[in-house]
């Protein structure tokens, strides 16, 4: 605690903290605290010229502490302690003051006060920063190898990329063939492409790749460990195997929707697109059986109705499933196809035909003849003896539309049992049961938890190209530590002192990670701590009777500190 | 054999890319044209539907990219020929000069300061001047000075010379030229991203003619904190804070006289311009006209959703007939109400155009050179299904040069050529 120097920069993040703080005054109050050496302000911290003045004053001033006071440590923390790294100064002896989400934003109408609360919390910082030790990341072994879980497209995928970067990995599938949700399509969007077509020479490839063990037939019973070695445990049939990965893919996809008690639908008549899919399905069946006598149950249809967005966009779901105004889309040319003298009309609330190639797939369907009709979410299509009811929006007229067929175009939803998986794998499911990425804009499909990595239909309703473009990300990033043999974590966990501790597991049951555990020594029963699955969430710290658990980082002294300096009022 | 990739473009997709690569421990070149990596993303004031500033989330990745020991950035700098095959590509980069030395300047901005000759500044879409030596923007990496060689007093005509008298780092050099490098690399990588549709079907909706309507990446600078009016959406015609704005999708898109396909983006970015606009000022009222609303992305229902409650956004359906401009400045929008079956008039304080968004110019050169093929839209041409790879092998694409896409999109694209361009180099094909 000797010769303590201590460097503070304050950032206007543009006008972001700037507008409101007046980070000038922030400043010279920083530059008057006890055993702060120097202080300075700057528009952008996280800036090149930023970054270069925090090294250039580390050297200049000596500093032994670096207090930043910006934005938040969930975006540049990272980046400072690289900078603190690179001047030579241990990365833990860097603390972040948030004077952005935690002041300047919350209080944007008080500048005064938000003002003084910026003073206070920098000087909470600088209290912190007197208490920091150095520390050093702990290194962890990866096992080069992965585990993928989902045998669809998207488990494929993912499992023949790694391959091609030289990973080895298990493809885990819990039905008895590969193939997903392609199993039961019949052509894909846009090129029509018969997805048995489509879908065998992936599954061939997969089957006959040496660096992919595939196992069928078999479920995720158990999930434990961390990032470079994750202990599955994997029951196929009546054995239960116990494998080691490194990294883990999930690839579980989702299922259709079945509108029970919506619009009549009974499975036969009134159907979802998914069922529609197996009815084209079997015109081919039956013309390459030549058995053209029977009439194909759709080959005789005389008005064909889709209806869009059934049970999605909706208070019982409100999310758009992103790919079902395309398979509409499909399916009516499809039935076209099949059917040239059928009416077939898609009765729609937003055409989600996106991207550069379904457009023109829209074009094309209405040229064919395809009637699209919008409704509004207000005056939905009502069914009355085999007649759709809807007021067309454009033309502002009610219609009636007989029917031969209803198509339902219901919302892809997730399975029931990702709840379970989600818990064992430790990883957070949004509020529609879809796996919830660690960021939506910048880590799509990584999860918050490292080594686990998410593709496809598990992820968010997506096509075919989506799907295959997400499982190579997927693969892109899981290759990153398996790649590489190890990862660095850091040192913020948990620390026992054995002297204090007595030993009643109050600790062991509230860790949500399984990263503290009871273990016999000499002095008895004492708390120990599993370094590479421990998050540092502090729940034991918090919690342990006696205070004999102290977060590293986050000490007992430290945040006594910045409490004792938060109660002190004036400069 | 080449254990190296080349990454064309520096926006979020190239430095994601370059980023994958880099951590898998192969070395990458990152090729960018303008002055300073980001790309558009920079331009952003906020993204949607989480609303995070863009250059706060892009500039960690970007300082990332910068400072990785595997990856050698190389600005203003453009692909000249490209020879070889998969595993084995000679490549030919042109590193134009900038006549400021790299190794010396600080970006301290003395120069800048004495610099005589004022342009339209391209990063804030003109909407400010810069000078002829000039910073790309505020946050650009590499945080080095360029000299605009096409309006430089010295360079021009052999005049003025102030920015070497001035620079403290003898870091202006008139006679730099032009360099060719040579790189050897496995696998190619084009992330070259968007541009704004030209200008004929904006100006059919009196952008250019009427000064307060301007294009969402207009918006985008007068709403960012570091753009030309420091935030404060001040309209150009007589600054007066805009609190009435009509947004207008499919300038160009889903218009078979431009560009047919939907850009897939805007429904979205409009959005949330519109709810940016209430932020900055209480009772900012938007009307967004629209053909289809798009948002078909995780959480974006629920984005529109709050934008109708809580921000005051009004959604109409119709396409814009005409923008004609009142003695005030005001543009005055003439809409058919698709669902009320009236055409209408309403005049409003500010006109946003969401234009058509396509592939960057210069693409049919850069496909040329690369003897990749575009598809019928101009993108980079890859399979449906399999994605990254282009029609020639070692050569992938990802972000919007291939398919419109968001952001989200372009990273998880960026990955997965990264996947593709790895397992080239990493020579460990199976088939």
């Amino acid at each position: 605690m000797n010769d303590l120097r201590i460097g503070v920069f304050v950032c206007h993040c543009g006008a972001n903290i700037g507008r409101v703080v007046n980070v000038p005054e922030v400043t010279e109050y920083a530059s008057g605290l006890e055993d702060v050496v120097c202080a300075s302000d700057n528009l952008y911290t996280c800036s090149d010229a930023g970054l270069r003045e925090i090294k250039e004053s580390i050297k200049e001033h000596n500093l032994n502490r670096v207090v930043v006071a910006s934005c938040t440590p969930r975006t540049h923390e990272p980046l400072f302690r690289t900078t603190c790294e690179e001047a030579g100064l241990n990365k833990f002896l860097f603390e972040f003051v948030n004077i952005r989400d935690q002041c300047s934003w919350v209080h944007a109408q008080e500048p005064e006060k938000a003002t003084e609360k910026a003073k206070d919390l920098v000087r909470m910082g600088v209290a912190k920063s007197r208490l920091l030790e150095p520390m050093e990341d702990i290194e962890i072994d990866v096992l080069p190898v992965a585990m993928v879980i989902g045998g669809g497209i998207a488990g494929m995928s993912a499992a023949l990329s790694l391959a091609d970067m030289g990973i080895s990995s298990y493809l885990v599938e819990r039905e008895p063939q590969l193939g997903g949700m392609l199993n039961k399509l019949y052509a894909l969007y846009p090129s029509h492409i018969k997805a048995e077509e489509f879908i065998n020479p992936v599954k061939e490839a997969v089957l006959s790749n040496p660096k992919i063990e595939v196992m069928t037939s078999a479920q995720i019973k158990d999930i434990h460990g961390f990032i470079g070695s994750y202990d599955v445990e994997v029951q196929q049939d009546d054995t239960v195997k116990s494998l080691k990965v490194g990294a883990i893919v999930v690839a579980t996809g989702s299922k259709v929707h079945i509108p029970e008690g919506q619009y009549g639908y009974n499975g036969e008549n009134v159907i979802t697109q998914l069922e529609l899919e197996q009815k084209l399905g079997e015109v081919d069946m039956r013309r390459e059986a030549s058995d053209m006598r029977q009439e194909s149950p759709v080959s005789s249809l005389k008005s064909v109705v889709m209806i869009q967005c059934v049970g999605a966009r909706s208070e019982e779901r409100q999310y758009c499933s992103r790919i079902c105004c395309t398979v509409a889309v499909k399916n009516s040319v499809l039935l076209k196809e099949v059917n040239p003298s059928a009416q077939v009309f898609v009765l729609f609330r937003d055409i989600q035909t996106y991207t550069s190639s379904f457009e023109d797939y829209y074009f094309a369907a209405r040229d064919r003849g395809v009637v699209f009709i919008r409704y509004s979410k207000d005056r939905p299509p009502e069914i009355t003896d085999s007649i759709v009811r809807v007021y067309d929006e454009l033309l502002g007229v009610q219609l009636g539309i007989p029917y031969d067929l209803l198509v339902l175009s219901t919302p892809l939803v997730s399975h029931d049992d990702a709840k379970e998986l989600a818990t064992m794998l430790k990883v957070p499911l949004d509020e529609n049961g879809f796996f919830l990425e660690a960021h939506v804009k910048l880590r799509p499909v990584d999860f918050a938890t490292d080594g686990i990595y998410l593709a496809g239909c598990a992820h968010w309703p997506a096509h075919v190209g989506e799907v295959v473009s997400q499982a190579q990300a997927a693969a892109s990033r899981a290759a990153i530590p398996l790649l590489n043999g190890s990862v660095r974590a850091e040192p913020i966990i948990a620390n026992v002192n054995e002297e204090l501790c007595i030993g009643c597991e109050l600790c062991e049951s509230l860790c949500p990670f399984k990263a503290i555990q009871m273990e016999m020594t000499e002095t008895g029963r004492k708390a120990r701590v599993i370094t590479a699955s421990c998050k540092g969430c502090g729940a034991c710290g918090a919690a342990c009777p006696q205070r004999a658990i102290s977060m590293q980082h986050f000490t007992n002294a430290q945040i006594e500190a910045q409490i004792d300096a938060s109660l002190i009022t004036g400069a | 054999m080449s254990d190296s990739v080349m990454v064309v473009g520096g926006g979020i997709a190239g430095i994601q890319a370059s980023l994958d690569l880099a951590e898998m421990g192969i070395k990458v070149h990152l090729i960018e044209r303008k002055p300073g990596i980001g790309g558009h993303m920079a331009q952003l004031d906020k993204t949607f539907p989480t609303n995070d500033c863009a250059i706060c989330i892009l500039a960690p990745k970007m300082a990332d990219c910068f400072g990785h020991p595997n990856i050698n950035v190389m600005t203003y700098s453009e692909v000249k020929s490209l020879d070889g095959e998969a595993g084995d590509f000679n490549v030919v980069v042109t590193k134009k000069a900038r006549y400021v030395k790299e190794d010396e300047c600080t970006g301290c901005g003395e120069c800048v300061e004495k610099c005589p000759t004022r342009i339209p500044d391209e990063f804030n879409m003109g909407l400010s001047n810069r000078k002829a030596i000039y910073l790309y923007y505020l946050q650009s990496v590499p945080r080095i000075m360029t000299i605009d060689r096409n309006n430089c007093l010295k360079l021009t005509r052999n005049r003025c010379g102030i920015c070497q008298q001035v620079c403290d780092k003898d870091a202006i050099d008139y006679e730099q030229q032009d360099q060719d490098i040579q790189l050897n690399v496995g696998a190619v990588i084009v992330a070259t991203g968007f541009d704004l549709v030209d200008a004929l079907p904006l100006q059919r909706y009196g952008y250019s003619k009427i000064q307060n309507v301007v294009t969402s990446l207009e918006y985008e600078r007068l709403s960012c904190a570091s753009g030309p009016t420091g935030g404060h959406l001040e309209r150009p015609s007589d600054h007066k804070v805009a609190k009435r704005l009509a947004f207008i999708q499919c300038v160009g898109s889903r218009d078979t006289r431009r560009s047919r396909y939907c850009s897939s983006v805007c429904c979205m970015h409009s959005t949330k311009e519109a709810i940016l606009a209430s932020e900055h000022e209480q009772g900012t009222q938007s009307f967004i006209f629209y053909t289809d609303l798009r948002a078909a992305g995780k959480g974006f229902q629920g984005y529109i959703k709050r934008a109708r409650d809580e921000y005051g956004v009004t959604y109409i359906r119709g396409r814009i007939g005409e923008i004609n401009e009142n003695w005030n400045g005001d543009p005055v929008v003439w809409y058919e109400d698709t669902e009320n079956d009236e055409v209408k008039r309403m005049t409003v304080d500010l006109a946003i155009l969401a234009p058509s968004l396509t592939p960057v110019r210069g693409s049919t050169e850069l496909a040329k050179l690369l003897k990749i093929q575009l598809d019928e839209h101009g993108f980079f041409k890859t399979d449906p299904y399999l994605c990254a790879e282009t029609t020639r092998r070692g050569v992938f694409a990802c972000g919007y040069c291939r398919d419109p896409m968001d952001i989200p999109e372009s990273v998880t694209s960026a990955s997965g050529a990264a996947a593709g361009a790895a397992s080239i180099v990493l020579g460990q094909l199976v088939h």
